[in-house]
């Protein structure tokens, strides 16, 4: 089997938390990975699968553009290059925004069709961890949502994989997986071992 | 979903926000206004307060937590998190930040401390705290008393970055010194440093500190922000670095884009161009003893 290249866009946020759940989902599907930690333009496309990481969102879509990385993420997009995204993440791959991202002119790749609303649960003493039920996981998953933003509505082709009350803080539209939590402050390496397994079924599937 | 199987102000969740704040610059600010140019200029959070440091030195007197009603307005116009500062010891400004929906507490030397002895009890509460530290005994203490956020102290409102260095490169230096030593070894150093134990032990393992470990206290420019980062900074606090610089608006973008290039000179020299006088400052060196905040706090 080829050895996976998986990017993590490390603009700011929690990168290395990923990259340590990323060794160990590889290691534990007994795959061969190459991790690489994206700053600036002009390595994205050499990646088979795309982490973006949890973070300030406004910082992150100011640096996606100030790096010159937001048109790569749209060009492997459009590849069907897997993309996971995690709390910030997820808002920055939704088409749409609410009214603070509205307030705010915060860019958006725009990828996935979700509306996501930001700190949904409230401020940071508001911030919580709870068992989930994911739609793929036949046990519960540990949810750390800090700050969390959450899917208010989703397209037809988005499928929800796990709700909190009556909003959707997983789901799936193709190559794109987006979690409202943040599975790499976990040690249960499931979540980016699903990711993993997408990667594998686009380059079986090529 | 059941409300009650929430729990919140876990360490996990308070270590976990800042873990969020990583790679990120957090700038004080005292007005809404400022708020909205940090928070445009790319800042992962804000400190809101009633005076930057460098107002605070001046001013004299006892320096105390912010007017409610500044951190409140600066919450309602960003969307970011907002920290403010709580003196040493005064556990009831924590709490009334805390309830006033601030994201993070800064138990800060900056404000004149309330307590010669004691430090807030930070496990007590659901909001984060950060603290100061200028040495691993000092970080590793805060950590105990519950810190989910160690930054180093320097010396805050002189715009000389030269005491964040050196606390820095204190802190780093002593993890280094961990390594090889055997756990009969860790424990003396525990004792001597006057650390508790386990987070030593902890500490020497994961060869770092446990909690996101930020610079702050005298930092002014992108080179000072670059600077920080290249020594092992997890991130960076400007306090009166961008709203006492001459262009506040290109400060703040100019050291938010250096704190994600720390390490490609090209970059820095282009950012650092034409950026209008940094903030005025006041050497270290000038500074008597007694006027020194990093002092403050055991």
């Amino acid at each position: 089997m080829r050895t996976l290249t998986i990017g993590i866009i490390a603009l700011q946020g929690d990168v290395a938390e990923h990259q340590n759940m990323l060794h160990n989902a590889l290691d534990n599907l007994g795959l061969k990975g190459n991790i690489i930690m994206i700053k600036h333009h002009g390595s994205v496309k050499s990646c088979d699968g795309i982490i973006l990481t949890g973070g300030e969102s406004t910082t992150l879509s100011s640096l996606l553009i100030s790096e010159g990385i937001n048109e790569e993420i749209i060009e492997a997009h459009n590849k069907r290059i897997p993309i996971m995204g995690t709390c910030a993440g997820m808002i920055v791959l939704a088409k749409e925004g609410d009214e603070q991202v509205k307030k705010t002119g915060q860019y958006l790749l725009s990828l996935m069709n979700i509306k996501v609303k930001r700190n949904i649960f409230g401020r940071q003493k508001d911030s919580f961890e709870t068992e989930i039920d994911v739609k793929f996981l036949d046990r519960p998953y540990k949810g750390v949502f800090i700050r969390a933003p959450a899917i208010v509505e989703f397209g037809s082709t988005v499928t929800p994989l796990s709700y909190m009350n009556n909003v959707v803080v997983a789901a799936e539209e193709d190559n794109l997986l987006v979690l409202a939590f943040h599975p790499e402050l976990t040690n249960d390496t499931r979540m980016h071992e699903y990711f993993l397994n997408k990667v594998l079924d686009l380059i079986e599937n090529k | 979903m059941e409300l009650e199987n929430l729990k919140h102000g876990t360490e996990l969740i308070k270590r976990g926000f800042a873990k969020m704040q990583k790679g990120g610059v957090i700038m004080d600010v005292t007005t809404p206004e400022q708020a909205k140019i940090a928070e445009n200029a790319g800042a992962v959070a804000v400190m809101a307060l009633q005076a930057v440091p460098a107002d605070i030195r001046k001013a004299g007197g006892v320096a105390r937590m912010a007017d409610p009603e500044i951190v409140s307005s600066i919450i309602d116009v960003v969307t970011i998190p907002v920290m403010a500062k709580a003196r040493i010891g005064h556990f009831v400004e924590a709490e009334i930040l805390e309830s006033l929906g601030v994201d993070m507490v800064d138990e800060s030397e900056v404000l004149t401390p309330a307590d010669d002895q004691y430090h807030i009890d930070k496990t007590q509460y659901n909001v984060p705290f950060v603290c100061g530290a200028r040495n691993l005994g000092e970080a590793l203490r805060r950590i105990y008393e519950g810190a989910a956020m160690i930054r180093t102290k320097g010396e805050a409102g002189t715009g000389d970055v030269s005491e964040a260095v050196r606390h820095m490169k204190q802190i780093m230096g002593e993890i280094h010194e961990l390594k090889g030593k055997n756990k009969e070894e860790l424990l003396m150093y525990a004792r001597d440093i006057e650390a508790p134990s386990e987070l030593l032990l902890e500490t020497a393992k994961l060869q770092r500190l446990p909690v996101v470990n930020f610079a702050a206290g005298g930092i002014a420019t992108p080179a000072d922000a670059a600077l920080m980062m290249r020594l092992g900074s997890d991130g960076i606090f400007v306090g009166s670095g961008i709203f006492k610089a001459e262009n506040p608006e290109i400060m703040a973008k100019a050291i938010v884009k250096a704190a994600n290039n720390y390490d490609n000179p090209k970059v820095l020299a282009e950012v650092s161009k034409g950026i209008g006088s940094g903030m005025k400052g006041t050497s270290i060196s000038t500074i008597p003893q007694e006027e020194s905040l990093q002092i403050r706090g055991w």
